[in-house]
């Protein structure tokens, strides 16, 4: 069953506060990773990395610089799934 | 026909490190590109590394090394019967370096020869000269990872210039006595030729290229398996490890890998902070500067893991002299 965007969310955070140290309830969809949330490309890679693991969805280097808030992640990986 | 016999097992015997004179600070370069001290901090962990003299060769920086570590070991030079040299940075490939560092060093005919592995050429080589003791083809085995980076990178590139330096690393491997037991657990060693393009340089008028980001999100993946099965291999849990010490690339895929790992007593190697990426040179380099701030001790147990161009990888449990 595909997961609800605060489903992902939920997900997101918990992985962000693991990867970069950034508390879970200060990541929310309207936030810029790198001018909201001080997270480099390298973190970036590793929150990617994570994702893989717990949404199953793999995030390609070349498509992660167009992620730039955590919408964007979130329907990344709505998407991905739903086309899976 | 006859078949050597060799010891039961090998262990290193004693570890030297060299490093240039001259220490250039992340201010430094800044000064000739567009970087700063925070960014380099926060993106590779290195706050100053050291640059060899124009006049100074990857086989002086060797012979600077072995002769330490052939010194900490109590042998002389005519008890050495080869000499491995891990280095992918060498000013010339003919003749090459291992043989030079032996005349230099005293050592009287051994056999000797150059490792290209990259940055996981130290692990390589030690696993070479731990098989060539336990099958006989060697008595006491002379290892040293040695790089002159600065020579192959452009000083106007920030992605490479900011991470690459000069040193070099040795260790003297010799036959495991019965006290002591073996000290070097087998080897989990490979390579991805498929990422080739990833780390490379072109020819040789060209200078060293990295995918950074392709490069952290493999070692940040890969290597941990690996990592594990080496103490799988040595009938180890992590857990039991009281040193981890990876290749210096970036403190951040340090840090990635031991998260990963699960070694909570481990000490984390960190060299990479003031010595930068040295390449086959930092594990060795790294191990030597941390017995003499006295942060292992003599029986630690040590996991060593180095990975680079290649791709190559490889890793090993040992137990420190």
């Amino acid at each position: 069953m595909a997961m609800t965007d605060q489903e992902i969310l939920t997900g997101l955070g918990e992985i962000i506060d693991e990867v970069a140290g950034v508390p879970a309830e200060e990541v929310t969809p309207e936030k810029s990773f790198v001018d909201d949330l001080d997270i480099d490309s390298l973190s970036m890679v590793e929150i990617a990395v994570a994702a893989q693991d717990k949404f199953g969805v793999e995030i390609p280097d070349d498509q992660l610089k167009d992620l730039t808030t955590v919408q964007d992640v979130i329907e990344f990986v709505r998407k991905a799934e739903a086309s899976a | 026909m006859r078949v050597s016999q060799g010891a039961p097992g090998a262990r290193i015997l004693a570890f030297g490190g060299y490093q240039p004179a001259r220490s250039v600070t992340n201010d430094e370069l800044a000064q000739t590109m567009d970087t700063n001290d925070e960014w380099i901090r926060s993106r590779v962990g290195i706050a100053s590394r050291r640059i060899a003299a124009p006049d100074e060769s990857v086989a002086d920086m060797a012979c600077a090394a072995g002769g330490k570590a052939l010194a900490g070991s109590g042998l002389s030079p005519s008890d050495i019967d080869l000499v491995i040299v891990a280095t992918c940075t060498p000013e010339t490939q003919i003749p090459n370096v291992a043989a030079t560092v032996a005349r230099r060093l005293g050592i009287i005919a051994p056999g000797a020869y150059d490792l290209n592995a990259a940055c996981a050429g130290f692990c390589y080589a030690l696993a070479s000269a731990s098989d060539a003791i336990r099958t006989g083809s060697a008595g006491h085995v002379l290892v040293i990872g040695a790089e002159k980076l600065s020579q192959w990178v452009d000083w106007t590139d920030r992605s490479t210039a900011i991470i690459f330096a000069d040193g070099a690393g040795a260790a003297v491997v010799g036959p495991a006595s019965e006290e002591t037991g073996p000290g070097i657990g087998p080897v989990v060693w490979g390579s991805a030729g498929d990422m080739a393009e990833r780390i490379y340089v072109k020819d040789r008028n060209s200078f060293i290229h990295q995918d950074g980001q392709a490069v952290f999100r493999w070692a940040t993946t890969a290597l941990h398996p690996v990592a594990k099965q080496a103490c799988a291999a040595a009938g180890m849990d992590p857990a039991e490890l009281t040193a981890f010490v990876p290749h210096q690339a970036n403190l951040r895929i340090i840090e990635a890998i031991a998260r990963k790992l699960g070694a909570p007593q481990a000490k984390v190697a960190d060299d990479i902070v003031t010595a930068g990426n040295t390449s086959s040179a930092s594990i060795p380099l790294a191990l030597s500067r941390m017995i003499e701030r006295d942060e292992v001790v003599s029986g630690d147990t040590a996991l060593l893991i180095g990975f680079g161009a290649g791709i190559c990888y490889a890793a090993q449990v040992v137990r420190l002299p």
